[in-house]
């Protein structure tokens, strides 16, 4: 019990960047952003592929800002080249996974024996104890989190949320709605690649296809925790529901692991009915106390 | 201080949905002058009003705004200098941000600064003093989100935000039509009072003939993308309404068809 408690800590915190990427591009821009399952595995190959070469802290920022880029290529093709937004993350997916090969080295996964990662220097300062992993998780993790709530109180961050909530708005107030897109999707997909740099660092080894499905359990999170903290009612709300939801989240998926209610092989196909009756549900709501109405006042339906 | 020459704008040119939305417009509007521009549905007023702001690049013609070529400059770049405000009061203002947020986007126009500092007490006093004005008690709700406030409260919301650093020029596309009696009369009571208080140009779009020859300076009508009528100065001066309707019929031998404005009054 404690171990899947601890596992799913810790995965849940280094999974939260994810959630809170997606919080920013989907939530706050309103942009599906598609780029997230390769810009994962990118974060992922830069942070493991340079800490193989003895350069664990390094890998982080490099991966970071390499995220930061794949961003900055959607926001291009979508705001400069006319592509639609859920096509341009297709695209730039796409051309990702020949560029996360070839930071592999052209192979299709990199693991790391004996060099050191941001864990193993962290575990050397003797903080935290057996629980060290879970902690450095969790500072960087609440670190973003309480980067990302001044950010958006700021007037760099004001400007993002208006282009996500009134784009007439913004252009009315001298904001260039896409600049604000490039900004957003640029530090969206930083958070991203930081979430798969750490976890690559922490299981250590890189895969090609670890990314699969990220954007889509990164979805389920943040909509569990909006549902259980009520979190669309305020931004310091909504940014800890990317955490809670993504926690809850890794503890069932810990606790299928072990009990095997679901076999795990299913699991990926429940994350995505999960998701998508989570994003239906005020639809399928609205349409049934249509239906219910109709039923009553005319008799049938 | 606005000058428009020969202004032509062909929507779905080529396609059986052309429409030709402004034709070959010219005017020249002075300093201070505050226009009021009426006209038949789809004669132009609004395409006229997105040229201006840079919603599109006009097909052929010039817009020179101080002396300056602005034709090709993008919308969000001459809303510093070119404030705008629409009939729907959803337009102006973003619903999920507080008063305070969108007051301070607003404020952006006012210059440069840094982007990432966060709003100050002193911009957040300065909004607190303008909201007074408004006389609604908004200034006692700065942190509520604005996609609470009624239709009345968000359009004169807009009018502050549009004013608060205050435009060269002011575009007002039927501003009050969306709002009720009361609410729209307040809103244009404070629209008269920022426009003269700050001497602003302005232009304003209105379906409501009184309105349109009792506020400001000058009329325009608008036809088919042209300016018919031009009435100023002496012309202008214990014009009615039916003076305007017989000019309109004598100038383009139609009758003036607009549903609402016939429906007003």
């Amino acid at each position: 019990m404690v171990y899947i408690v601890q596992t799913a800590l810790q995965l849940g915190c280094i999974y939260a960047l994810v959630a809170l990427a997606l919080f920013l591009s989907y939530r706050i821009l309103d942009i599906a952003d598609l780029t997230t399952d390769g810009c994962f595995v990118l974060g992922m190959a830069v942070s493991v592929s340079m800490a193989a070469k003895g350069h664990p802290i390094a890998g982080i920022l490099m991966a970071i800002l390499s995220g930061g880029c794949a961003g900055l290529v959607t926001a291009f093709l979508q705001t400069r080249m006319g592509v639609p937004s859920i096509i341009a993350g297709i695209i730039t997916n796409t051309g990702l996974y020949t560029v996360n090969l070839m930071v592999m080295g052209w192979s299709s996964s990199v693991s790391l024996l004996k060099s050191e990662t941001i864990f193993t220097i962290f575990r050397s300062t003797g903080i935290g104890g057996s629980w060290y992993a879970i902690l450095l998780s969790a500072l960087i993790t609440f670190a973003c989190m309480g980067t990302m709530r001044w950010f958006l109180s700021t007037r760099l961050g004001l400007s993002i949320r208006a282009a996500g909530d009134n784009r007439d708005m913004v252009s009315t107030s001298s904001i260039d709605p896409r600049r604000m897109i490039m900004i957003g999707l640029f530090l969206s997909n930083c958070m991203t690649a930081l979430s798969g740099a750490v976890a690559g660092q922490l299981q250590k080894s890189a895969d090609i296809n670890a990314g699969t499905g990220i954007v889509v359990i990164g979805l389920a999170s943040l909509i569990i925790g909006e549902t259980l903290l009520q979190g669309r009612r305020s931004l310091t709300r909504n940014i800890l529901a990317c955490l809670a939801g993504n926690i809850v989240y890794r503890m069932i998926y810990a606790m299928i692991l072990q009990t095997r209610i679901i076999p795990i092989e299913c699991l990926k196909l429940m994350t995505a009915l999960i998701v998508a009756l989570s994003i239906s549900a005020p639809y399928i709501s609205d349409s049934l106390k249509m239906k219910n109405r109709a039923r009553r006042e005319t008799g049938h339906a | 201080m606005l000058e428009i020459q020969h202004l032509t704008k062909v929507f779905n040119a080529g396609t059986v949905n052309e429409k030709k939305a402004v034709t070959d417009l010219s005017l020249t509007i002075d300093d201070g002058d505050y226009i009021t521009i009426v006209g038949s549905n789809g004669a132009g007023k609004s395409t006229l009003f997105n040229a201006i702001a840079g919603v599109f690049i006009p097909d052929s013609g010039r817009i020179m705004l101080d002396g300056t070529n602005i034709t090709f400059e993008p919308d969000y770049s001459r809303s510093v200098y070119i404030g705008r405000m629409f009939q729907d009061p959803l337009k102006g203002t973003a619903p999920h941000m507080t008063i305070k947020e969108n007051l301070a986007l607003a404020y952006l126009r006012a210059g440069n600064p840094r982007p990432l500092s966060r709003i100050s007490r002193k911009d957040e006093q300065l909004f607190q003093d303008q909201l007074k004005m408004l006389e609604m008690g908004l200034e006692d709700r700065m942190n509520v989100p604005v996609g609470t406030l009624s239709g009345g409260q968000r359009q004169a919301l807009t009018l502050l935000m549009a004013t608060i650093v205050p435009p060269k020029l002011l575009l007002l596309d039927e501003h009050t039509a969306a709002l009720d009696p009361a609410a729209a009369n307040k809103v244009m009571e404070l629209t008269n009072r920022i426009v003269s208080e700050h001497h602003m140009t302005c232009m304003m779009i209105t379906h409501n003939l009184k309105q349109a020859i009792q506020t400001g300076n000058r009329t325009l009508m608008m036809k088919d993308g042209q300016i018919v009528l031009d009435l100023k100065g002496e012309q202008r001066k214990n014009l009615t309404i039916e003076d305007l309707l017989r000019m309109f019929r004598e100038g383009t031998h139609e009758e003036f068809d607009n549903d609402r404005i016939l429906l007003s009054e």
